[in-house]
């Protein structure tokens, strides 16, 4: 008798924490709610932990779909340079050459003004759950919050990390660490998103450290100075002409 | 009696004329090839380091651990401090900085837009002092094809056949988009001021050289540089002397535990110049050794051959008293007569042909696909070591082979003689 009680508890609980927990795919869609919007508008810092020294870098960038037009503001080497992201195309314009160069093939695997960061990794759709299939594999508390580790599989091959490891906030839907990983099972970069904050009904991360496993140094800090979502934005700015 | 061989050697044509066209041709091959893989092995030395050891050459540790991949991040910085401290504790050394650079050369239509580009690797030097002597070093005042060498830092002499491929002439504009040294992204115009030919199939594909003070801008690398190269006042490498000078060096500058700190390196640590430079000495040895061990077998065989035809004379010499061993004894002294003439004619042929072939062969039509430092054209280098180099073991071979050959004498029976004479 008492053994068949232990039994039924037992089925109980793992009924229980079973149901509480979501599937992966329902993680992935919470996570496009705060990360993903219509359009934003992001003025940022980036702060590059070279080898022998840190250089930081300011930008400001506005994104709606797969489109995005960035500024950079300082250093003074930098200022002017603006890049745009049309779909899967990416251009640049340097304002000491007057020239606009379209990057593509190996060029877009160069880091970004040094950073840990990849023209690919940019021009990457934040859209998780279009993307990559999601397992729920464990739980774990990160920076004293309990999150879910998910992995992450992709779809098809056209994405720059076939495997990612995320770890979420399971309150708040938002990755608070991530393991981007190569077809052949290579640590390629590690993430940590802290300084999370409530912009709306969203929740998002206010510094993004990057860490290309590849690289000498020790990561690029990505802040969040200003932020705003589903703003609108002017057309022209998301267009070639914005280059110039 | 040396009279009364060398009449017999003369007057008995068969006893001489073969033994010495075989070591007159083995001792004019053995010159030959020595000159050729001297030579040619030299120039790549030479080649080697004018276009990249140097004699001895400065770098920070990380950045010659990773040489192979000319990596800029891990240049050295505050050069120009380094530099001043060289040439006043070296002043007999050259030292010139070098920037190894690479990336996408683009060329732009009337609207800006890229209308061809292609991947470039090139090399920063000091094109507008006018101390410095790299222009003369690497010879790029006669190497031009079209243009001049550049006057401004953001000019450009591109390869002639890269120059071909992208189909643009001097006065042109091209972008060339790289790194700097953190990483990021450069894209900075130089005007292609001329076009060159390397005379290496490697450089000649994609090749470039500018002046060290545009590509520091272009690059973000104020004050640093990639390389430090030193030459010899004499031009020419000694490696004991470039090894106790780079001891010395990294006694004084180099720290273990900085990965940045600067370190020298020795041309011979250098690129796999170590095991050319041992090649060069391997090599005489190899070819001396397998001359002589060939040489006396086929003299071997040719002193038999020599001993059955006069396997008469031999028997009445033995049977009018003659001892064996002067009879031995005289063979040998003919051996090192036709050894002498061998190895002098085969000496006079060798440098001949040699000298001919210092004019170089143009093997650069073999080399379209080759990623190798080097030259086009091969050159034979008559070295003092040609001079005898051929002569010793032309006559140490007939020499060996007649003591091999002649120890059938002793094996004749002397109460047989007589009977052999009346048969």
């Amino acid at each position: 008798m008492t053994h068949t009680i232990h039994m039924t508890a037992g089925l109980l609980l793992i009924t229980s924490i079973a149901a509480a927990q979501p599937s992966g795919k329902e993680i992935l869609d919470r996570i496009d709610q705060n990360m993903s919007a219509e359009s934003r508008y992001v003025k940022s810092k980036m702060i590059i932990h070279g080898p022998r020294t840190s250089r930081t870098i300011e930008s400001e960038t506005w994104a709606a779909g797969e489109s995005a037009f960035t500024e950079y503001l300082a250093p003074a080497r930098e200022r002017g340079t603006k890049m745009l992201k049309l779909e899967d195309q990416l251009w640049i314009f340097s304002p000491a050459t007057d020239r606009t160069i379209q990057l593509s093939g190996h060029l877009l695997r160069q880091s970004v003004m040094g950073s840990d960061l990849s023209y690919e990794d940019m021009m990457e759709d934040p859209d998780l759950a279009s993307k990559y299939d999601a397992v729920v594999t464990g739980s774990e508390t990160v920076d004293d919050r309990e999150c879910w580790i998910v992995e992450m599989h992709a779809k098809t091959e056209d994405v720059a990390y076939q495997k990612r490891k995320l770890w979420v906030d399971r309150q708040r839907f938002i990755p608070l660490k991530e393991e981007l990983y190569a077809k052949s099972g290579q640590l390629l970069k590690k993430t940590e998103l802290s300084d999370i904050q409530q912009h709306g009904s969203r929740w998002y991360p206010g510094r993004i450290v990057y860490k290309d496993m590849l690289k000498t140094g020790s990561g690029t800090e990505f802040i969040v100075d200003e932020i705003s979502f589903d703003v609108e934005i002017p057309e022209y700015l998301l267009s070639k002409a914005a280059l110039r | 009696m040396l009279r009364f061989y060398l009449k017999g050697l003369f007057r008995d044509r068969s006893r001489s004329l073969l033994p010495i066209i075989v070591v007159t041709i083995g001792v004019t091959l053995v010159v030959l090839a020595n000159s050729w893989v001297t030579g040619v092995l030299e120039d790549m030395v030479v080649f080697n380091a004018r276009f990249a050891t140097g004699h001895v050459k400065i770098m920070s540790r990380s950045y010659f651990e990773n040489r192979s991949q000319q990596p800029n991040d891990l240049a050295l910085i505050g050069t120009s401090a380094l530099m001043a401290s060289l040439k006043s504790e070296y002043p007999e050394m050259q030292w010139v900085e070098r920037i190894q650079f690479g990336g996408l050369v683009d060329v732009p239509d009337e609207n800006g837009e890229t209308r061809t580009q292609g991947p470039g690797g090139g090399m920063a030097v000091d094109l507008l002092s006018d101390e410095s002597r790299e222009i003369e070093r690497l010879n790029l005042e006669k190497s031009l094809v079209k243009g001049r060498i550049p006057q401004t830092p953001f000019e450009i002499i591109l390869s002639d056949q890269f120059a071909g491929k992208l189909e643009v002439e001097p006065g042109d504009t091209v972008t060339l988009i790289s790194s700097t040294m953190y990483g990021a992204m450069s894209i900075t115009n130089f005007t292609v001021s001329g076009t060159i030919k390397f005379g290496t199939a490697a450089l000649d594909r994609g090749g470039m050289v500018a002046d060290i003070s545009g590509i520091r801008q272009a690059l973000d690398m104020t004050d640093a540089t990639g390389e430090i190269l030193g030459y010899f006042p004499s031009g020419e490498y000694d490696d004991v002397e470039a090894a106790s000078f780079a001891a010395a060096f990294n006694e004084k500058y180099s720290n273990p535990q900085d990965e940045f700190s600067p370190v020298m390196a020795t041309l011979r640590e250098q690129s796999n110049m170590s095991g050319f430079l041992d090649l060069i000495d391997y090599f005489k040895g190899i070819i001396v050794t397998i001359f002589v061990v060939v040489m006396s077998i086929v003299l071997w065989n040719s002193g038999l051959l020599g001993g059955l035809r006069r396997y008469g004379e031999m028997g009445l010499r033995m049977a009018i008293g003659e001892e064996k061993g002067h009879i031995y004894r005289s063979l040998i002294i003919e051996s090192v007569f036709i050894g002498l003439a061998g190895s002098v004619i085969g000496t006079l042929f060798g440098l001949f042909f040699s000298s001919l072939m210092a004019r170089g062969i143009d093997i650069s039509g073999m080399m379209q696909n080759s990623t190798m430092m080097m030259q086009g054209v091969m050159k034979a280098k008559i070295t003092p070591a040609a001079y005898y180099l051929g002569f010793f073991p032309g006559l140490i071979a007939t020499v060996l082979g007649t003591v091999l050959a002649g120890i059938g004498i002793y094996k004749r029976q002397t109460a047989q003689l007589f009977k052999e004479l009346q048969a």
